[in-house]
């Protein structure tokens, strides 16, 4: 059984069909990417295995367990975490201040170990932990935005298009560490629009057009395939 | 020493707008929406206390902690069967909502109490002798202050700083300002957003019974419209500190409660509510977040 089973949702936004009886699952260990172009609704689904949104078919079962229906606040002691798109770190409060956000479900005492291995990760965000989250740069915020999730030890760690607005050393950056993270353990769940460096690192993925999928693949079928080539990949 | 004596009224008035003005920040802060209802919740608190001390002989202290306790449930209770089924609802609809509430109170405040006005009494006295002592005197009798002034503008620093700390270092307070700032990204933190709006409506009503009970001390009529005018110059003053900012609703009310005293000393009572308002309409122009307001600031 897969770790996340998503089957035939739906989603709508009031008389918008944003997701048109998507299904796909994550295994443990792996890195599954969700890629599409602008408005294909993978933000929407993250959404909604998150428990933001609801799907009014179907099922999200999570490690054996039906999930749909379970309210967004109870899912991180579940084990899911997502890094949303935009990061939507919370700006007004210090680095520090996020990353116990992040860790609001954990027990107090471990927690300034936890914000010793995001440090080790992110040594940037030490140097900063007491500034507030709206002077970082969108590099920093990105980070900041990954070890907040990281502190709630996820079992699943979703990502919503990490590269977005990042210069290219630091989208390589990025890639990196979710590389690093599934190596040490972590299954991902990767949305993206930049599909090359996305299915680079991913062991499958998943192709969304206008609110289904399209197509499936292993990664390195994927950026093989002359269609993809064609649609995401510029030629 | 006359102007002195106009400045601390105006301080001690201006706590009260303060502590009422707190309420409306920390709702608006976190639920985004104006709880016009919580100016008479500040008068259910003022009468669960004067019946609590008048009628049932109940020592002062007990009084305000039971009209604490009566408020933080009414708080609470609003949220959850006016205003919880309207989460997703436009503000519009959640304001006239709120309107509906405050009618609600003061009719209900009508039917359980009647319109008599009731002569609160003070509880902020000292017995000398035979005769109780409702002040002190400084400067050879220049200036008097009373009891109620001093324990109003220190029940107001008090609730200031533990508010300050309250957000800054506990669990719950931190989620409160994440909440306030976004409450999507509080909830994929696993912080329950429900809770803590209700947490924030029974902070602000539990504050709103101590309001009660001040203002009552200092101006001892009592009636179900009691709270009406304070409630809109404590949201006035909130607006004019920056709505959502804890500071700025200290701030405000200070400055609306001394120019409201001043403008009624020097200008004219009749006057004094315009030049109140006029002096809102001016900063607003000036500054469109209020003094201490932080401009909203465009999503990247
Ligand atoms: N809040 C919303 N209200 C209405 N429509 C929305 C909303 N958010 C997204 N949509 C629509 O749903 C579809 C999927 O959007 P989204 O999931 O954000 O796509 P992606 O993340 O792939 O860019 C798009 O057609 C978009 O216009
Ligand atoms: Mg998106």
């Amino acid at each position: 059984m897969a770790m996340l089973e998503v089957n035939n949702i739906n989603v709508y936004y009031g008389a918008i069909h944003a997701i048109k009886d998507i299904s796909f699952c994550v295994e443990q260990g792996e890195i599954v990417t969700l890629i599409g172009a602008n408005g294909a609704g993978k933000t929407t689904t993250l959404q909604t295995i998150s428990g933001l949104l609801r799907s009014q078919t179907g099922s999200i079962v999570f490690e054996g367990q039906n999930i749909s229906s379970t309210a967004a606040h109870k899912l991180v002691s579940h084990g899911l975490a997502q890094v949303p798109e935009g990061r939507r770190i919370f700006l007004q409060m210090t680095v520090e201040e996020n990353l116990e956000m992040g860790a609001f479900t954990q027990p107090n005492a471990g927690i300034p170990q936890d914000l010793e291995m995001v440090f080790e990760q992110f040594p940037r965000l030490k140097e900063r932990r007491r500034q507030v989250a709206g002077t970082l740069s969108g590099g920093e915020q990105q980070m900041l935005a990954m070890g907040r999730a990281l502190m709630s030890h996820p079992k699943l760690l979703m990502l919503d298009e990490p590269s977005m607005g990042l210069a290219p050393i630091l989208v390589e950056q990025i890639f990196e560490i979710i590389r690093n993270l599934n190596q040490n353990g972590s299954t991902i769940l990767l949305v993206e629009q930049n599909a090359q460096m996305a299915l680079s690192i991913a062991h499958r993925g998943y192709v969304l057009e206008t609110g289904k999928v399209v197509t499936t693949g292993s990664g390195a079928e994927l950026i093989q395939s002359p269609e993809i080539k064609r649609a995401y990949l510029g030629g | 020493m006359t102007f002195l004596s106009y400045l601390i009224n105006g301080l001690s008035l201006g706590s009260i707008y303060a502590i009422i003005a707190l309420g409306y920040t920390m709702v608006y802060g976190i639920a985004k929406m104006l709880n016009f209802a919580h100016g008479d919740v500040i008068m259910v608190g003022a009468y669960i206390c004067f019946y609590a001390v008048s009628a049932y002989q109940l020592p002062p202290p007990v009084g305000i902690l039971l009209a604490m306790v009566v408020c933080t449930v009414l708080g609470m209770v609003i949220e959850r069967l006016a205003y919880k089924p309207l989460r997703q609802a436009t503000s519009l609809a959640v304001l006239i909502t709120a309107i509906g509430v405050s009618y609600f109170l003061q009719n209900s405040a009508l039917l359980l109490w009647s319109s008599t006005t009731k002569i609160f009494p003070n509880f902020f006295v000292i017995p000398r002798g035979a005769e109780t002592s409702t002040g002190f005197s400084l400067f050879d009798g220049q200036l008097n202050i009373s009891y109620v002034t001093v324990v109003t503008v220190l029940a107001c620093l008090v609730i200031m700083l533990a508010l300050t700390w309250f957000t800054g270092n506990t669990r719950m307070g931190k989620a409160m300002r994440a909440c306030s700032e976004d409450k999507g990204a509080a909830q994929l933190m696993g912080i329950n957003v429900d809770t803590t709006i209700s947490v924030t409506f029974a902070i602000g009503s539990a504050l709103a019974a101590i309001a009660g009970v001040l203002l009552c001390s200092a101006y001892p009529t009592l009636s179900p419209t009691t709270g009406s005018m304070p409630g809109i110059k404590a949201f006035t003053a909130a607006v004019f500190g920056g709505i959502g900012s804890i500071p700025g609703a200290l701030l405000g009310g200070l400055l609306l409660g001394v120019i409201e005293i001043l403008a009624g000393a020097y200008i004219g009572t009749q006057l004094q509510n315009a030049v109140v308002f006029a002096v809102l309409i001016v900063v607003l122009l000036v500054k469109p977040a209020g003094l201490l307001g932080r401009q909203i600031r465009e999503k990247v």
